[in-house]
């Protein structure tokens, strides 16, 4: 096998990292349920811990605890950066699901359509 | 009552589990795996079982919510109390060196104080979302 | 103390944004936003006269050196913007108290004061780290800070701008970090002056581009750069006006200097402009929101929005003298970075008082206004009036340059560009201007409240800055030289 073709299945991370990706974003932009809209995103940040953590792993590497017999650590960074994006993601997404409720109390709707055609373009 | 005496019976025995183990985890966190987020979130998991299980009034009642909402900006408070005590040793910012007389001791200090801000912050904001989402709706 | 100012200016907002939340008492609330204020006033002061004296202040954190730990890299240039931000957000602070009483309710000012400082400190924050992951998690927190902010504003329109902005600016964030994963990937550092160190030997010239594209994409839609805009005509038009006040003069302008920073001191000037089609986009954006946004503007009828559009045009500006990249474009974009902020911040300030006296939102109800307050309404018109760049006030100076840079490139189109965006400035503006000075009043406007000494003090003020800055540029064309000197071409002069 060359070597072109080794490097792109053991790259397949990648292709799963890109497919949440799209798929996240494509929710995002296509519907227009706010609610699936948050969802869309939630997907769309986890790709990104993914793309984070994966090239982190070591192979042969065990968990970055220091112990005898042991002499491959994978990265413990990567994780520590992941830990504070999720932290992150979390506040977001119940930022957003808190507006979605106040939403749905004002408007009685959170379709999205039906809400930014008639509120925010009517001037 | 209803029909669901197995899980209350089995939540009761549960919880204290549950927050013993938060306790473990964050306690432990300096050494090994675990620290003050991974803590929190199973505390604050083990309010919302009782939540699920119990009913959002008895849940508020037993665990305030007035108390969840003023552990946010508390474990905040505590993390940078501890920055301000590094400066005020004439150390930077959350240099842990500074909390005591050897840097190896002042490292374990000072894990430990930002690890119990995080637990707290943690705790606090984890009931307070779900707190906020249960109660709305049915008025 | 001195020597921890740069922890101190993000730190000190962020403690005060945490005491407000603990204490959520109805008085103090406003006197220790003001102390933190004040404090962090001090000393983003401090910090910029030891950043003229010293060559590059290092701060690192928890004393973890840096490439290892995260570090706060201080320059001439970052430290004159965050003197710039808290010297504005102190003085919007002072003029809060009134208007916020007016337009929130009760329960709700202590929220609104912690999460106005909470922005603050991410704010400072994203401009003092030298670590990349760090900005995006200041990122974030002034962002949430300001989907609150915009939620706030008591119209409920405010929600659904604040959904929007939440749904791009996560978006844009996390392009952002996918950006600086790939620059983790091949560099294996965080730390931005390790990065633009280890940048020069690595020879996967795609990745970077790629790691470039998502960067300059996921801050262009924190900076609202023209198609990616959407967000904040919304945002600005329905929060509540102290709230619209400092984010026009702060927010964008904090996304924009990351944005510098990334191209200038961390791709490096040879990387990105050796790139055609990077300049060209960059260029034929900011020409577009010249031209997009004032005309989009001119068909306003909200007074905020029609202002709101005219920032994304200003910001057209200032991308502009990022694209002509020489010495005096550049000195254009800071210029203008700061001449903006302050416009904004007046107008913003003024349009607050309106709605404080007598809950003017449209521009139909502005008629007549020059006989009704007068004070109020010289200040519109003088702010208003440097937004088209009138010689005699800031808005000019920036242009100044911006017209010789791109004198310098020979690029003529640009200067017409520069030109007639003028002109549609001008259409919007002379709208406004005729409804108040030759217009008779409209009798259902009636001032309720009498606008207190505060409020009109700090409008005063800000508008007196459009002209003194516009006659006297000893002070932001200067400090801009300098740091456009020493910090961003410092390799090329």
């Amino acid at each position: 096998m060359s070597f072109e073709i080794y490097h792109f299945i053991t790259s397949y991370n990648y292709y799963i990292i890109i497919f949440l990706m799209i798929s996240g974003l494509f929710i995002v932009v296509s519907k227009g349920n706010m609610v699936k809209k948050l969802v869309g995103l939630a997907l769309f940040q986890t790709s990104v811990y993914i793309l984070y953590i994966s090239p982190g792993k070591i192979v042969g590497g065990t968990a970055p605890i220091l112990a005898d017999g042991y002499t491959i650590y994978s990265s413990p960074f990567p994780h520590v950066l992941i830990l504070t994006a999720i932290v992150v993601g979390i506040a977001t997404l119940s930022l957003g699901l808190s507006l979605v409720i106040r939403i749905n109390e004002e408007f009685e709707t959170i379709e999205e359509d039906e809400l930014f055609n008639n509120e925010l373009n009517d001037e | 009552m209803r029909l669901d005496l197995l899980l209350r019976i089995s939540s009761k025995i549960f919880l204290p589990f549950i927050i013993l183990f938060a306790f473990y985890v964050q306690f432990h966190g300096d050494f090994g795996p675990g620290g003050g987020f991974q803590a929190g979130v199973i505390f604050a998991a083990g309010v919302i079982l009782y939540t699920i299980i119990f009913g959002v009034k008895k849940a508020q009642k037993d665990f305030p919510e007035k108390i969840f909402n003023f552990m946010v900006p508390l474990g905040v408070l505590i993390f940078t109390v501890t920055g301000l005590i590094s400066l005020s040793k004439g150390y930077n910012f959350l240099d842990y060196d500074a909390l005591a007389h050897y840097p190896k001791h002042g490292q374990h200090i000072g894990i430990i104080a930002i690890e119990l801000g995080v637990f707290v912050t943690v705790i606090g904001s984890m009931v307070s979302i779900f707190y906020a989402f249960v109660g709305r709706g049915k008025k | 103390m001195n020597e921890h100012a740069p922890a101190l200016v993000a730190m000190l907002p962020i403690i005060g944004a945490i005491l407000i939340m603990l204490i959520r008492h109805n008085h103090l609330n406003w006197l220790i936003a003001l102390l933190s204020g004040f404090g962090t006033m001090y000393y983003s002061i401090i910090l910029y006269l030891d950043a003229r004296s010293m060559e590059t202040i290092s701060y690192a954190m928890g004393g973890w050196e840096p490439p290892v730990g995260i570090e706060y890299r201080i320059d001439e240039f970052n430290a004159l913007l965050i003197a710039l931000i808290s010297i504005m957000s102190f003085l919007i602070l002072i003029y809060a108290k009134s208007s916020l009483s007016n337009e929130l309710k009760k329960n709700k000012i202590s929220t609104f004061y912690s999460m106005y400082l909470l922005c603050l400190g991410g704010l400072i924050g994203i401009l003092s780290t030298g670590d990349a992951f760090n900005a995006f998690v200041f990122l974030e927190i002034s962002s949430l800070a300001t989907y609150v902010i915009i939620s706030m504003g008591g119209d409920r329109r405010g929600l659904l701008a604040a959904y929007q902005y939440l749904i791009v600016g996560t978006i844009g964030a996390t392009l952002y970090v996918i950006g600086v994963g790939l620059i983790f990937i091949i560099t294996g550092s965080l730390n931005l002056y390790d990065i633009s160190v280890k940048l020069g030997d690595v020879e996967l010239y795609r990745p970077l581009l790629a790691s470039l594209a998502f960067i300059t994409v996921g801050i262009a839609l924190k900076i609202a750069l023209f198609p990616l805009h959407a967000w904040l005509p919304n945002a600005y038009a329905f929060a509540p006006s102290v709230g619209t006040a400092f984010l026009a003069s702060t927010a964008t302008k904090v996304a924009i200097y990351l944005l510098i920073k990334y191209l200038y001191l961390v791709y490096g000037f040879d990387l990105v402009y050796s790139n055609q089609i990077f300049i060209f986009v960059v260029l034929s954006l900011s020409v577009l929101a010249m031209f997009g946004a004032s005309v989009i503007a001119i068909f306003q009828s909200n007074l905020k929005k029609l202002f709101a559009y005219s920032s994304v045009a200003q910001i057209g500006y200032i991308t502009l003298g990022i694209g002509i990249a020489n010495y005096n474009g550049l000195i254009g974009s800071t210029v203008h970075i700061i001449n903006h902020s302050i416009i904004k911040a007046a107008i913003f300030l003024a349009i607050g008082c309106l709605v404080f006296s007598s809950k003017i939102v449209n521009i139909d109800q502005l008629a007549g206004l020059g006989k009704k307050m007068p004070m109020v309404a010289v200040c519109i018109t003088i702010s208003s009036l440097s937004l088209i760049g009138v010689p005699g006030t800031v808005g000019f100076i920036s242009k100044w340059y911006l017209v010789l840079g791109s004198l310098e490139q020979g690029w003529w189109v640009v200067v017409f560009a520069l030109a007639v965006s003028s002109i549609l400035a001008l259409i919007y503006v002379g709208r406004i201007i005729e409804l108040i000075w030759f217009h008779a009043p409209v009798s259902s406007i009636v001032s309720e409240n009498k606008i207190p000494f505060e409020m009109i003090a700090v409008t005063v003020l800000m508008t007196i800055a459009t002209i003194y800055f516009g006659i006297d540029t000893r002070l932001t064309g200067d400090l801009a030289k300098i740091a456009v000197e020493n910090v961003l071409l410092g390799e090329q002069l």
